[in-house]
């Protein structure tokens, strides 16, 4: 009898705890916070949104909007678990390999009235975050790739300057002398690491290779363009030792490769008084000039308990009067923004040329990095039956074979 | 009526049945403890295993036994099982032959004993991730280790990077990490060995390898069964050092079941099979828990 009541005793204790745990639901007049996830915790980031947050509290004194930063290398994993756990926020950043996945998945409302003016957006920005010709998450950063330079290493080196336009016969060339003769790194593909492969389209693009196919069915890494510019990438990394070798580390923005390729929001890394520098567009492959941009969107959840409420805040932090304020950090997908006038008011480090090339240009006709639904999952295959090309002598055109005999099956799901 | 009743009252409580009840109250923040975060999650993974979950599409559709057929279909297991297999074996060998040479040296009346003590212990107190990390740009391949060996003209290999070399940089960091805890586990044991026994025995002729063999090895046989059983689980459940060191590659070198389980419900969502890969792990770690158990009548010569 006794094990009885304290079995059920247990259960009532436990069932009480789970009742606390979701008992702090406000009521729909009520006071309301709204939580959004993002990925950056920088103090000049937070204090924006906070301002923006500020200014819409006084027309709307009952909303509260807490920005909740999470670290960005496990960041779509946090939010899953969040959602998981019955805590999805009612406002997240999304990176752009899983926009398919959340897109798709249904998980998001649609923000079609909640973009003030949404004829501004560009569509090369929006592409991706659209379904069934609905936005259902709002780009708010259209980050191009282009091509930082360290002036210092190459003036100590004695190797003439990339101009804007360039090829990567002349990258590879001037990276491999620059790093012979400075004992410093070459050319460094940002946070590609031999892991992150999605990165390496900065530099397949050139050769108009693909990851897949538009409509995600079928591989590309075993066509005659991916050959031909992992081949390169090879040849550049293993023969003339322009890149630096798996396992090794080299930080562009502490003066430890003469060049990297990032996204123009990195510029906010470049120190005051650090080394020289420059930013160029990519160079031009055979197959010509080209663009990559990286994407943040931001969505309102459906499982946010406050749905509503996050959707209109989210078009009054996408309003343009916002949006010009937020490009200072991350380029506007709003057409009507992306001129250098505006865009060198918010990034003074940039010259308007620079911003002319590498950001309007970069983002009017670029390539969106690969993604795919199920994009976690394929990004790992290719990674791992991509690492026996890291290697001297490996068998380029055989390695890229196994990649497509490994991803096909994930695909077609 | 009243007297009646205060005496069964009386007789109910007795002093046996109030000093069990004392002891259930006293118990009963432990078992709850269990029974919210053991037992309750345990019985919940069996649930989730049996469903196909899809949070972001927010559904959760039962499916019997789909996940387990899924198991036995998926290609990347039996990779997965070996790499967890090797791991595990050279962890556990490793680990316990080191644990023990070091205790063996270190139980030697000599000075600075203490020093080398402490040393060996450090690590154990170091916080996993801090220590991962630096070995992780030890092991890097302009690193420290190579930079040592390339002074004395060694070209080392890319430790993490190259199929060969990566498990066993793994093996030999988590080995330095918790060498040092086993090392005190049997010191203690070799100091409870009766030194009176060892003197009989070189009375009777043995020598040293003898009396290590017959006597002391016999005497600590329980704390070599508790330090196996800890390091088997322990190494069964590896999992920051593959996420810091190589994120379970190259290829799929040192993907380990934890890790595996981490990729799959965390990192590609499908929390059903995730689900599914722990309860397989669970499985492993009970039967190899139960068989060392098992075992122990077989090697643990002296049990109290």
């Amino acid at each position: 009898m006794r094990r009885l009541l304290s079995g059920i005793a247990t259960v009532a204790l436990l069932g009480s705890l789970t009742a606390c745990g979701g008992g702090d639901d406000a009521g729909s007049d009520g006071p309301i916070t709204l939580r959004m996830t993002t990925w950056s915790s920088n103090p000049a980031h937070v204090q924006l949104f906070d301002s923006i947050a500020a200014e819409y509290k006084t027309t709307h004194p009952d909303v509260t909007v807490k920005f909740d930063a999470l670290p960005i290398d496990n960041y779509t994993t946090t939010v899953t678990t969040q959602i998981a756990g019955g805590n999805a926020p009612d406002i997240a950043w999304i990176l752009e390999g899983s926009a398919p996945d959340f897109v798709a998945s249904g998980a998001l409302t649609s923000l079609d009235d909640s973009i003030e003016n949404a004829g501004d957006l560009a569509p090369a920005a929006t592409a991706l975050w659209k379904q069934d010709g609905k936005l259902m998450a709002y780009p708010f950063s259209t980050s191009p790739f282009g091509v930082f330079v360290n002036t210092d290493l190459f003036k100590k080196a004695g190797v003439s300057l990339p101009s804007s336009s360039w090829s990567w016969e002349q990258a590879a060339a001037a990276a491999s002398d620059v790093a012979e003769k400075t004992g410093k790194q070459g050319l460094v593909i940002r946070d590609f690491d031999y892991k992150d492969w999605t990165n390496l389209a900065t530099v397949f693009r050139g050769w108009d290779a693909e990851a897949w196919s538009a409509d995600g069915k079928t591989c590309g890494f075993d066509q005659p363009p991916m050959v031909d510019a992992m081949t390169f990438l090879h040849k550049a990394i293993f023969t003339d030792k322009a890149m630096p070798a798996p396992g090794v580390a080299a930080d562009f923005f502490a003066g430890e490769s003469a060049m990297t390729i990032a996204q123009i929001s990195r510029t906010s890394l470049l120190k005051e008084g650090g080394f020289g520098w420059t930013l160029v567009p990519l160079p031009a492959g055979p197959a010509g000039e080209y663009s990559v941009i990286g994407q943040g969107g931001l969505g309102v959840l459906k499982k946010g308990k406050n749905a509503s409420a996050a959707a209109e805040f989210v078009k009054f932090f996408t309003s343009p009067a916002n949006s010009a304020k937020l490009a200072q950090f991350f380029p506007p997908p709003r057409q009507s923004q992306l001129n250098a006038e505006t865009l060198a008011k918010a990034n003074p480090l940039l010259k308007p040329e620079q911003l002319q090339n590498v950001v309007i240009d970069g983002i009017a006709d670029g390539v969106v990095k690969p993604s795919h639904t199920g994009s976690a999952e394929i990004n790992q295959a290719v990674r791992s039956s991509l690492d026996p090309l890291w290697k001297p002598g490996a068998d380029v055109p055989g390695v890229l074979k196994g990649v497509c005999a490994a991803i096909n099956p994930l695909l077609a799901k | 009526m009243t007297v009646g009743s205060s005496l069964t009252r009386r007789r109910y409580w007795t002093t046996r049945r109030r000093d069990q009840l004392t002891a259930y109250v006293f118990i009963t923040p432990a078992l709850l403890g269990a029974l919210a975060f053991v037992f309750l999650p345990l019985v919940l993974v069996v649930w989730y295993s049996l469903h196909e979950w899809n949070v972001l599409a927010d559904t959760f559709n039962f499916v019997g036994a789909e996940n387990y057929r899924k198991l036995a279909d998926d290609p990347n297991v039996p990779a997965v099982l070996r790499a967890t297999a090797f791991f595990s074996i050279g962890l556990v060998v490793l680990n316990l032959a080191l644990a023990l040479l070091l205790a063996v040296l270190l139980n030697q009346k000599l000075r600075g004993t203490t020093v080398f003590r402490v040393l060996f212990f450090s690590p154990v107190v170091v916080s996993l991730l801090a220590w991962t990390i630096v070995w992780g740009f030890l092991l890097q391949d302009n690193g420290g280790l190579n930079g040592m060996l390339d002074a004395v003209g060694i070209d080392g290999p890319n430790w993490l990077r190259s199929g060969g070399t990566a498990m066993v940089s793994v093996v030999i960091v988590q080995v330095f990490k918790n060498v040092g805890l086993n090392m005190v586990l049997f010191l203690a044991a070799l100091q409870g060995v009766p030194v009176s026994l060892h003197e009989a025995a070189r009375t009777d002729g043995a020598g040293p390898w003898r009396v290590f063999r017959s006597i002391t090895l016999p005497l600590i046989s329980p704390t070599i069964l508790l330090t196996s059983i800890i390091t088997v689980v322990g190494s069964l459940q590896v999992f920051a050092q593959i996420s810091v060191l190589t994120q379970g590659g190259p290829g799929n070198s040192t993907t380990v079941l934890v890790y595996y389980l981490y990729q799959q419900a965390f990192q590609f969502h499908a929390f059903g099979y995730g689900a599914t890969l722990s309860v397989l792990l669970f499985g492993i770690v009970l039967a190899l828990t139960v068989l060392q158990w098992q075992m122990r009548k077989r090697w643990v010569f002296h049990e109290q």
